[in-house]
């Protein structure tokens, strides 16, 4: 596990103790209707720091970040905005206020205007104008090409930013925030989406903003990050602030107590597995350009990790295995039993379930009420006659997601206002109600906070104690090593390794999975 | 923050835009179709070229044309106006019964009273569409049958004749300045104003930031509301305009004046590549697609086929550029994506 490494700290740290502080919001408080959202909040940010805020969702940082960007409007508490000039108290009516003040928030997924060029969504209201007040393209496009060279990405500012990636659209986002001498940056999980190479150009920009005097404030749910790139920490928990201080006073373990308010107990819940009889067998599946001669076995009871970088193929194995891709060559095995390729429902009736990558996107009907979503696998099962069964609908929905000790107001509100975390249960309830021997589950805990993490993974731990088969495809190192009592690591579409529980380690799985030695990952990748 | 020692990096060349060239690429297909109607229509018939048909082809499309540029500012913010045409009668026949109250009104005055009339009207869709929050199609549908209710309860099975209005003004309609029709001259004027507005001014690209996501929008410090108010009532106020021009062309007019035209006109904005998802298209491309569909129009009138056939290929126009569209941003999302590698920004 990651400890208080402050790695990046070393990059340049200009004296916070002595600096003033560019931003100061203190005692703030806001309440919507009856539900307190935040208490009493402080913040400073200083010129030439990365500050992380963390809490589990939910916390307030939302709230928090909106107060900052003036979405929102603080019931209570000052906010005064300084550095290098005479401090000033500030109250923000609308966002133009806040970026005015030089703030700038940068979403995790973009709001930009896909159909416009890159010039013209950096400059959008503040074009430079010619005669008669006509825009000079020339000049929006030279002005814009020399902040996309000062962020060292060679984007074309005359493209459209349809089809620029997660990354290169932050990228536009930070832009505008350089050409608005924006003080002061506002990442709300700005890794979330992006690849590991992605990542690592963010934080190379983040540090060069960072020399220039600039604070950065960021939202993110991965603690590496937080150890390797930031110098203090906030952490808040139910709309009101539990610490701050530099990163050095820190501790993973800490942060995640502080976060949660109480003792996880074992974010990897995982003791010695009862391994049964095999249960999934994959035999030499491969399709060109995608993935090729892929072999391996889950037994019952076991957790199989499939580790490797974003785009080693480790997803699209999953999809073809279950049958939504299709597959060249290659066998596969549930029970003993041949499945068939490209036929979801036999592999589901062979007892097969797969948990995707996407919730939002492919696990869930965001719109349908929690209920239905849990029972859409079994929908067959429900009916009676040709109408569905409502009585047996509520009793299995309940039942699944009373045992996954789903927190929800009613199992009737829609999908859509659950949590990240509860919205996963809904997932894996809905695949445990088909009452699978093998589950495969596609980054089960990507993008939600540390406490569901624990839940999932417990869930997934006692299903296993059960005699599930699972295999748990994650991106997430950690968990991966926490979880897995062995693990298969994918390079370019091979299967190039296998390490067991004991032979695990960080280093291990990158070394396979980039086929670089730990060091060289940075430069050559 | 200051911005001294800039990182260093390699510098990229700055083609013309990928959306540009499509843009005009599909321009420049309009403009090659148009030929290809125009001088295939006049190889089977050469009067199809002759003074008085083209003539007569071009005062036919100016209407449209006119109606062409408010829709096109509604379409590109993702919104419809659906009640043109009902402000284009409203608007033609009360402007016709001014002038016969009051037969000396000059002309300015009557294109004034036009505008203003259809800005109000305008102002009512802006009303329930920016303020209301009701969605376009549904709040200018029922616009369109008020207003036209409103007509014919004004109207009261009446009917202005041509003979009855001063002879100016039907000069004016009928008239041209330096060979090129009266009517023509106006439009394209507007047209061109209205252009060069859209594409190079503040205001005219903030229709394309709204309608190409409302949300960022907002972010960028677009008043929203305003902006679409001030859509709508340039739409009504363009229609109150046509509308008297309509009389001018015109001279006799009844209650049904400009029924159906909302159609023609969303079509020929939607023929000349305006997207009706928002933030895409240009007025030029707009005036050259009602332009095609004047054209396909009249020379289908030259080839003597059945007036049902028209319609019929007026719609498989339609449908024929829409699926041009969705098949070029199609190839256009994937050459955007598969960009990135070529110019070796993957590092």
């Amino acid at each position: 596990m990651t400890s208080a490494q402050p790695n990046g700290a070393s990059v340049h740290q200009p004296d916070l103790i002595h600096a003033q502080p560019l931003l100061t919001l203190s005692g703030a408080s806001k309440a919507f209707g009856p539900v307190q959202a935040l208490k009493d909040v402080s913040l400073e940010l200083y010129p030439g720091e990365a500050h992380a805020l963390l809490g589990e969702n939910g916390a307030g940082k939302s709230t928090f970040v909106k107060i900052l960007a003036g979405v929102h409007r603080r019931d209570s508490g000052t906010l005064v905005m300084g550095g290098q000039e005479q401090p000033r108290t500030m109250d923000f009516h609308s966002p133009a206020d806040a970026r005015d003040a030089g703030i700038a928030i940068i979403y995790q997924e973009p709001t930009l205007f896909p159909d416009l060029s890159v010039a013209e969504n950096v400059l959008m209201g503040r074009q430079p104008r010619g005669a008669l007040g006509r825009i000079d393209v020339k000049a929006m496009r030279a002005r814009v090409s020399g902040l996309l060279t000062e962020l060292g990405v060679p984007l074309d500012p005359a493209r459209p930013v349809r089809g620029l990636s997660i990354a290169d659209q932050q990228l536009v986002e930070i832009a505008k925030a350089l050409s608005l001498d924006a003080r002061v940056l506002i990442m709300d999980e700005p890794t979330a989406a992006l690849t590991l190479q992605e990542t690592e150009r963010l934080f190379r920009v983040v540090r060069s903003l960072r020399s220039r005097g600039a604070a950065v404030l960021f939202i993110t749910h991965r603690l590496e990050e937080v150890f390797s790139e930031c110098q203090r920490v906030t952490i808040m928990r139910d709309g009101t602030w539990v610490s701050s201080g530099p990163i050095a006073d820190y501790h993973t373990d800490l942060v995640v107590r502080q976060m949660v308010g109480r003792d996880l107990g074992d974010l990897y819940p995982r003791g010695e597995a009862t391994v049964g009889e095999v249960a999934l067998s994959v035999r030499g599946l491969s399709q060109p350009g995608v993935f090729r001669d892929i072999s391996f076995e889950v037994r019952r009871g076991e957790i199989v990790g499939l580790a490797g970088l974003v785009g080693a193929g480790r997803s699209e194995v999953a999809r073809a295995i279950f049958g939504v891709d299709p597959r060249v060559a290659g066998e596969v095995r549930v029970g003993g039993h041949v499945l068939p390729a490209g036929n979801p429902r036999a592999v589901m009736a062979a007892g097969l379930g797969l948990v995707p990558e996407d919730r939002r996107a492919q696990g869930l009907v965001m719109d349908m009420s929690i209920e239905r979503n849990a029972n859409l696998a079994i929908l067959n099962r429900l009916t009676s006659g040709l109408l569905m069964n409502r009585g047996a609908e509520a009793q299995n929905a309940q039942q699944w997601t009373s045992k996954l000790q789903l927190k929800a107001h009613r199992l009737t509100d829609p999908a859509s206002s659950l949590s990240g975390g509860n919205q996963q249960k809904v997932v894996l309830a809905k695949w445990l109600a088909t009452n699978p021997s093998v589950l495969i589950v596609d980054e089960p805990t990507r993008g939600i906070d540390v406490g569901a993490k624990a839940e999932v993974h417990r869930t997934l731990a006692e299903l296993a104690a059960g005699g599930l088969a699972v295999l748990m495809i994650s991106s997430d190192l950690p968990e991966v090593l926490g979880m897995a009592d062995r693990i298969l690591v994918m390079r370019e579409g091979a299967l190039v390794g296998e390490l067991s529980r004991a032979q695990g380690s960080e280093e291990a799985v990158m070394y396979l999975a980039t086929g670089q030695r730990p060091g060289a990952v940075d430069g050559a990748a | 923050m200051t911005r001294s020692d800039p990182v260093p990096t390699p510098t990229s060349s700055t083609p013309p835009g990928l959306l540009t060239r499509l843009l005009r690429a599909r321009e420049a297909g309009l403009v090659g179709l148009l030929l290809l109607v125009t001088l295939g229509t006049a190889a089977i018939n050469p009067l199809f070229l002759g003074v008085g048909s083209v003539r007569d082809l071009f005062l036919n499309v100016a209407i449209i044309a006119l109606l062409v540029v408010g829709e096109t500012t509604v379409l590109l913010m993702k919104h419809v106006d659906l009640s043109i045409s009902s402000v284009v009668g409203l608007s033609a026949f009360l402007s016709g019964s001014l002038f016969i109250a009051h037969p000396g009104m000059p002309i300015p005055l009557a294109l004034l009273f036009g505008l203003a009339l259809g800005a109000a009207l305008g102002s009512v869709n802006g009303l329930l569409v920016a303020y209301g929050k009701v969605p376009a199609l549904v709040a200018t549908l029922g616009t369109l049958y008020v207003f036209r209710g409103v007509t014919y309860a004004v109207v009261h099975g009446g009917q202005i004749y041509a003979s009855k209005l001063p002879a100016a003004f039907l000069t004016f309609g009928t008239g041209s300045t330096l060979g090129i029709p009266n009517l023509v001259l106006l439009v394209v004027l507007i047209m061109l104003g209205f252009g060069a507005y859209l594409g190079s001014w503040r205001g005219g690209r903030e229709y394309y930031a709204l309608g190409s996501n409302a949300e960022a929008a907002v972010l960028a410090g677009i008043s929203v509301t305003r902006r679409t108010m001030t859509g709508f009532v340039l739409s009504g106020a363009i229609a109150g305009l046509a509308g008297v021009l309509y009389l001018a062309r015109f001279g006799t007019v009844d209650a049904t004046a400009g029924t159906g035209l909302e159609l023609q006109v969303i079509a020929a904005a939607v023929v000349g590549g305006v997207s009706i998802n928002g933030g895409v298209g240009t007025l030029l491309g707009a005036g050259i697609g009602a332009l095609l569909l004047g054209v396909m129009g009249s020379a289908l009138v030259t080839l003597r086929a059945p007036g049902f056939y028209q319609q019929a290929i007026q719609g498989a126009l339609l449908l024929g550029a829409i699926s041009v569209d969705m098949l070029v941003s199609r190839r256009a999302a994937k050459h955007l994506q598969a960009a990135p590698e070529r110019d070796g920004r993957t590092k």
